[in-house]
């Protein structure tokens, strides 16, 4: 393997070629596993932090995987027939991953989102060919499913509707392939896995893998401190109507993080490890860095949804040079 | 001078699940101190400490981001249409 230590060569036998494939779909799952070595500062040294980066995936997020095996078991049991149209609501990564699996099969995409998704969100889906609905802002998500719900009792047999907050085959995704790459990345020693909740397809599918291998895993969900927040992707549980594929009971503990804690450590993930996450991952990062401090061993994964390139145009970064003054961050720019 | 507010699903828990509420001010700063006297609570949810709009939360004059107007002290009119906006497309569901 190579590294990135100057001045050092290798020879060529040890260049790995990169895997070849047929579709891009074939390019989902497989991400990378990076260990944080700065942004752990006065963690305990017995304790390792590794974030699995599903920005890797060519869709750009996590939602390539649930949406990909959505897809596949609907093409199986005959309900995604040649000629239907897949539609859901979606506020973003998810429609993003339908939108090129659409595009790789050759079924149309409809995607509902409110008005308020950021601008390269709809864009992105645009350029895979989907057709974008937008739904009234103020009403959320909500108003999106409402919106979406109607078009699809206007005509149910031309669609095809995946429903990743019902649909099993979101979280089994997960337990597929997500759970098993990190126990074997980590060759079977995380202690912790830390994830957000957004239709807890990823914490459960996980959860469910590690704990088959390992009892003692602890499995940590982390959500919005509060019904009225910044962190797109994310779910403020108490407040919302909770997804059918979500099973509290098999967490272990849930950490709330406010939005400006999760955007502070989206700048600190940037500069300090070379990494342009969302927003979910600073939430994620955050919620990590709070369960290490407790601990004085153990390897811990959290998971990065996707990358920060799809954010620049949102609050994240308004206005970000004024606030990078504040708190104890001392940025030169 | 009463002015109408649209507000989102997340805060309509202090506006007794009314999703538009009219409120009274000649400035944004006013008409968020007038909402915080009917419906306590809520200011502190698009406010922060120092009094200025959460980074994740939009408002807007007629359609157009306070950011990009006088802030706080964005004037307003009879008959203007205000709504708060938040920056994500999160809520219930």
């Amino acid at each position: 393997m190579l590294t990135a230590i100057p001045g050092r060569r290798f020879p060529a036998e040890e260049v790995r070629a990169p895997k070849r494939v047929e579709s891009v779909l074939d390019l989902i799952g497989d991400t990378p596993l990076l260990e944080l070595r700065k942004i752990t500062e006065g963690i305990s040294p017995g304790v390792r932090i590794f974030a699995k980066l599903e920005g890797f995936n060519p869709g750009g997020s996590v939602k390539d995987r649930a949406a990909w095996r959505m897809v596949r078991d609907g093409i199986e049991s005959g309900k995604l027939a040649k000629g239907k149209t897949i539609l859901d609501s979606t506020s973003g990564n998810t429609g993003i991953a339908l939108a090129m699996i659409g595009a790789v099969l050759g079924y149309p995409v409809e995607l509902v989102m409110p008005s308020n998704v950021s601008a390269e969100r709809k864009r992105i889906i645009g350029a895979f060919g989907a057709k974008v609905i937008l739904s009234d802002p103020l009403e959320g998500s909500d108003g999106a499913i409402r919106l979406c719900r109607k078009i699809l009792e206007q005509n149910p047999q031309r669609y095809f509707k995946p429903d990743q907050y019902f649909n099993p085959m979101n979280a089994q995704a997960h337990y597929e392939t997500t759970g098993p790459e990190i126990y074997r990345q980590t060759r079977g020693e995380i202690t912790h896995f830390i994830a957000g909740i957004g239709t807890g397809g990823t914490i459960m599918g996980v959860g469910r893998y590690l704990r088959e291998r390992n009892p003692r895993i602890r499995v940590i969900a982390v959500e919005p401190d509060d019904a009225l927040h910044g962190l797109e992707g994310l779910k403020h549980m108490a407040s919302s109507i909770v997804p059918g594929i979500y099973h509290e009971e098999e967490l272990d503990n849930k950490v709330p993080v406010a939005t400006e804690a999760a955007y502070a450590m989206v700048y600190r993930v940037s500069q300090e490890e070379g990494i342009l996450v969302g927003q979910s991952s600073g939430a994620a990062m955050h919620a990590t860095l709070e369960v290490a401090r407790r601990l004085t061993s153990g390897t811990l994964v959290t998971l990065f949804p996707d990358f920060g390139d799809k954010y620049l145009t949102t609050n994240l970064w308004l206005g970000w040079r004024e606030r990078l003054s504040v708190g104890n961050l001392n940025f030169s720019i | 001078m009463m002015v109408r507010v649209r507000v989102p699903t997340p805060l309509r828990k202090f506006t007794n699940g009314a999703d538009e509420v009219k409120a009274q001010g000649n400035t944004v700063r006013a008409l968020v101190d007038d909402l915080e006297k009917n419906f306590p609570g809520i200011k502190e949810r698009i406010c922060d400490e120092t009094g200025k709009i959460r980074r994740f939360v939009n408002v807007y004059v007629n359609g157009d981001d306070i950011r990009f107007l006088q802030n706080m002290e964005t004037i307003v009119k009879e008959g203007d249409n205000i709504s708060i906006v938040p920056a994500i497309a999160g809520g219930r569901g």
